[in-house]
């Protein structure tokens, strides 16, 4: 198999978002949609004459990023134009940063086969992002562009050629996702490419120093996407490399329809952007105290969470990692915990709630947290009913669902949907007679010592209950009953 | 006020003094100088466009205030007009270009909207060489401008059309933009006042860019004062030019009549010695006499870098530029042609066709200097002289309080004679753009006419950095010693 004999090494540049009310260099809206070129004005559309006014918040947002990935915040950092001709760019040029970015170095923590590690970052800068082209809606065939998201504010950043694997780069990635979206900056939507990546792959020899050659992967859109685009590009390397060819450094596009990437351009005929520093702002100078005010807002980030939860809370390290991925999954899990008391053992209980039904409910359903009818306190008051014995483990999850779903108070849903459990000994006694009065075989080879069949009585009583009976009080009479 | 010859030979301040005593109205005024655009500008050429109805409108406000006894200050009422490389609202802007055909912005320059405010009567739009690149407006795609003086001369460039139109009597004031002698060598050829400010004292929002880092608002006037009025209402800082300067802004009225006493005045001899005509030498020379005479202390100054002053200016004017131009593609407005073509035949089409010879020369030369491989060399080298001529300013004001000098080589030339030969053009430059390298202020005030050809010599000073203040007081010096100049000639013919 010749691809074992070869590494894969990968950087990844991520295009993040900044999650500001207004563009980068306008007070134009960033919504997402809208009616073409609904948010745009004189500066955003590159009419003449306009310049850019830089909005702090996206400053605040890209240095809130560098401290808590550990980077080198620039106290001067330079912005720089990206010169190049495309009808979705309004200027002609993309305002970034180039020589001197605002952050330098820093990390993204990752687990990868329970080993932890730090990949190394390059570097964070800011940018605006483009417009888009619209095809196919003119009915004179003639294309349009929407100026909606140009000059909404990005951060690049940059990863070192320091991902090993597959694994390794989509850790990474939903590593920082979890880390941006935590500090606010970034919403982590990929549909609606407000988190983009690009991929440099490059292959070599097991054992090799030199990095190979590497290519460039675009339209990456989703973390499926990402593993199927780098699975294809290291089979494709490495078929190059075997075949005695050269691998060519160029840029190369995913095609997801087909599952392979397919060359843009070459390095040859790559652009070259005349990059120069923007001589229509100054150079960004931040000052001690602005850093250090950023730093003492800093939330806690997922890893130090998880280990909070781990150390504080004894919860596994799976469990732990499930709860933090997403700060406000953390944070209804805090509430749900506060709502309900009891310590670590409150907190095993709803973590086993948090990561398995409402974690189902929630994928299926494709709501965040803010948007479920589900509280913290009526997932703890739930649990409760569980403990005091009034609803049962089916009864509580079709309960979850409802409320989940619909909203109401748990007691009530569980009232008014009679799913309460059943303990009056009476009625089990009733549905335990008429289990056994029909199972005379079993009751026959379980008197004969086969006692494994205590389990299809009780599952056969439940049955008769539909699902409500107490097990302990339905355990309880069975062996009375069968007798020893 | 017994005439509409008289009323146009008030400055720009002798006016605002009659509008303030209720001798003249702006109505007056404006029909006065509309009626002079009439009857001259076919022979000048210095508009592009007349917005008479929307002036006329202004004035009857500004006569409204002044009735209640409102007037808003020194340019209530008082007729200007702006090179049309300023954006206004409504009215078109075309940079003298053939790209911008149709475009009609949607909002007003920062300087437009300051003079507006401050109640002034807006004529309309002046002429100048496409996207301000020339020194002779002979770059207008629109038509070429005259210069009052000898209509067969240009009037220089680019702010050709604010330096003619102030000649030739056709306005009170008027602003052009500088980035390497724009306002200063039409004031000289025109024998008028041209002021380029420090960078980043008046907001460039609203300006059509033309290199970013060294363009430059500022006024022209028939007199130092009304230079003086004109900066005092377009300087400031402006929230949306995040390269205009937070400085208080002086008043530049409060020094104004001080005189030359106590001032000491640098002289780099290097700039008189070789390259300058005889007659312009001698002029230069003379007004640096009259200083000595009026109580100010010449010094010999080296500006040693003087001379990669032009090499570095024809780097980064056009790398700034060739970015700037990336805009006009065709897409959201102005030119469009080759639309069946797809996107690239679009581009190539709309920029073939739009752009004269000048910009296409600048914006090659600048994406060659700006490319991978050369940047090092050519932009990077070039900043680097920036550093040194900077350096070398800083030394000099050590010594002297302003710096005098020719601003051109030799007087207004004629239309034609340099246009095959752009090299030759680029020299006229050679004593204006340093001060736009050093981001330094730079004025040019009249020092007299050439003894031979009878045309205006225009002395240039530079100032500190925001000393604006201090060049309008010896420019005023030098005036007030000197009286005004003649009626120009060319149009009373």
């Amino acid at each position: 198999m010749p691809v074992a004999d070869f590494e894969v090494v990968m950087g990844l540049e991520v295009h993040a978002q900044l999650l500001t009310r207004t563009k980068i260099f306008c007070g134009c809206s960033t919504a997402f949609g809208g009616e073409p070129n609904a948010h745009t004005c004189p500066v955003c559309l590159g009419l003449p004459g306009v310049l850019p006014a830089l909005n702090q918040r996206v400053v605040e947002f890209a240095v809130r990023a560098g401290l808590a990935l550990g980077c080198e915040v620039k106290r001067k950092s330079v912005w720089a134009r990206k010169n190049y001709f495309y009808p979705d760019l309004p200027k002609g040029y993309q305002i970034s940063q180039y020589e001197l970015p605002i952050c330098e170095g820093g990390g993204v923590p990752i687990t990868v086969d329970g080993k932890e590690r730090v990949v190394q970052l390059v570097r964070i800068h800011m940018e605006e992002d483009a417009g888009k082209n619209v095809h196919g809606v003119a009915a004179d065939g003639s294309s349009g562009v929407d100026l909606n998201r140009a000059g909404v504010p990005l951060c690049e950043i940059v990863s070192a050629p320091d991902l090993f694997s597959i694994d390794e780069a989509t850790e990474y990635l939903k590593s920082l996702r979890a880390i941006l979206m935590y500090l606010g900056v970034n919403d982590g939507n990929l549909e609606e490419g407000s988190f983009r990546c690009d991929a440099n792959v490059s292959v070599r020899r097991r054992g090799a120093a030199a990095l190979g050659q590497r290519c460039e992967i675009k339209n990456l859109n989703s973390f499926r996407f990402l593993r199927q685009a780098v699975e294809y590009e290291v089979r494709r390397q490495v078929e190059v490399l075997e075949g005695g060819g050269r691998v060519v450094q160029e840029t190369r596009l995913f095609d997801p329809a087909r599952g392979e990437t397919r060359a843009m351009r070459s390095k040859e005929d790559a652009h070259d952007y005349r990059y120069f520093p923007e001589p229509d702002l100054p150079p960004l100078v931040l000052d001690d105290a602005f850093v250090e005010e950023v730093r003492r807002t800093l939330p806690e980030l997922p890893r130090a969470r998880a280990a909070r939860y781990q150390r504080d809370l004894g919860l596994s390290a799976y469990d732990a990692q499930l709860l933090t991925a997403e700060r406000a999954v953390a944070e209804f899990f805090d509430a749900a915990l506060a709502a309900y008391g009891a310590g670590a053992e409150g907190a095993k209980k709803l973590a086993n709630w948090v990561n398995g039904d409402v974690a189902r409910l929630a994928n299926e359903s494709g709501l965040a947290p803010a948007a479920w009818k589900l509280t913290p306190e009526k997932l703890a008051a739930l649990v409760k009913l569980v403990d005091a014995g009034t609803v049962g483990g089916p009864g509580a999850k079709q309960a979850l669902e409802a409320v989940f779903r619909e909203g109401g108070d748990p007691a009530e849903v569980v009232k008014a949907r009679g799913l309460a459990q059943v303990s009056d000994e009476g009625a089990v006694e009733a549905a335990a007679d008429a289990v056994l009065a029909r199972s005379a075989a079993e009751v026959e080879r379980y008197r004969g010592g086969n006692t494994k069949l205590m389990g299809f009585f009780v599952g056969q009583v439940m049955k008769e209950m539909k699902g409500k009976g107490n097990p302990a009080v339905v355990n309880a009479v069975l062996k009375r009953k069968l007798g020893p | 006020m017994s005439g509409a010859g008289e009323l146009l030979d008030l400055s720009l301040t002798g006016l605002s003094a009659a509008l303030a005593a209720g001798r003249v109205s702006a109505r007056e005024a404006t029909e006065a100088a509309l009626a002079r655009i009439e009857a001259t500008d076919g022979r000048v050429g210095a508009f592009l466009a007349v917005t008479a109805e929307r002036a006329r409108e202004r004035a009857a406000a500004a006569d409204a205030r002044a009735a209640r006894g409102a007037r808003l200050g020194p340019l209530d009422g008082v007729p200007l007009a702006v090179k049309d490389l300023f954006l206004t609202r409504g009215v078109a802007t075309t940079a003298a270009s053939r790209i911008l055909a149709g475009f009609v912005p949607p909002y007003d320059a920062a300087v437009v909207e300051r003079l507006e405010a401050a109640g002034a009567v807006l004529l309309g739009k002046l002429n100048l060489d496409e996207f301000a690149m020339g020194s002779s407006n002979e770059n207008s795609a629109v038509k070429p401008c005259h210069n009052p003086w000898d209509l067969a001369r240009t009037p220089g460039g680019s702010s050709g059309g604010s330096a003619a139109a102030l000649a030739a009597r056709q306005a009170f004031g008027t602003l052009g933009t500088d980035t390497g002698g724009s306002i200063r060598e039409p004031a000289a050829f025109c024998g008028v006042v041209g002021l380029k400010p420090t960078y980043g004292r008046v907001s460039r929002y609203g300006v059509v860019a033309f290199a970013s880092s060294l363009d430059q608002p500022g006024p022209l006037g028939r007199t130092v004062g009304d230079a003086a009025a004109l900066l005092q209402v377009i300087a400031g800082r402006d929230a949306r030019d995040l390269t205009s300067s937070t400085r208080p802004v002086d008043d530049y009225g409060a020094a104004l009549e001080e005189g030359a006493r106590g001032l000491t005045v640098g002289v780099p001899r290097a700039w008189l010695a070789e390259g300058v005509e005889a007659g312009v030498a001698r002029r230069v020379k003379e007004a640096l006499a009259l200083y000595e005479r009026l109580g100010a202390k010449l010094v010999d100054v080296e500006l040693p870098h003087t001379k990669y002053g032009i090499a570095a200016y024809y780097l980064i004017a056009p790398a700034e530029a060739s970015s700037n131009l990336a805009r006009y593609d065709g897409v959201r407005f102005g030119l469009r042609e080759g639309g069946a073509g797809g996107l690239k035949g679009m581009y190539g089409a709309t920029r073939a066709a739009g752009f004269g010879a000048e910009p296409k020369r600048r914006i090659m030369l600048g994406t060659y200097a700006l490319s991978a491989g050369y940047y090092d060399a050519y932009y990077l080298r070039a900043q680097k002289v920036r550093t040194l001529l900077r350096r070398d300013f800083e030394r000099a004001f050590e010594r002297c309080d302003v710096i005098a000098g020719p601003v051109t080589p030799a007087v207004a030339f004629r239309l034609g004679e340099k246009v095959a030969d752009p090299l030759a053009m680029y020299l006229e430059d050679v004593f204006t753009v340093t001060c736009n390298l050093a981001a330094l202020p730079g004025l040019s005030v009249p020092c007299g006419l050439h003894p031979e050809q009878q045309l205006p010599v225009g002395l240039q000073l530079i100032g500190r950095p925001f000393d604006e203040a201090t060049l309008l007081r010896a420019a005023r010096a030098l005036e007030r010693e000197q009286g005004p100049l003649p009626r120009p000639a060319g149009l009373e013919a």
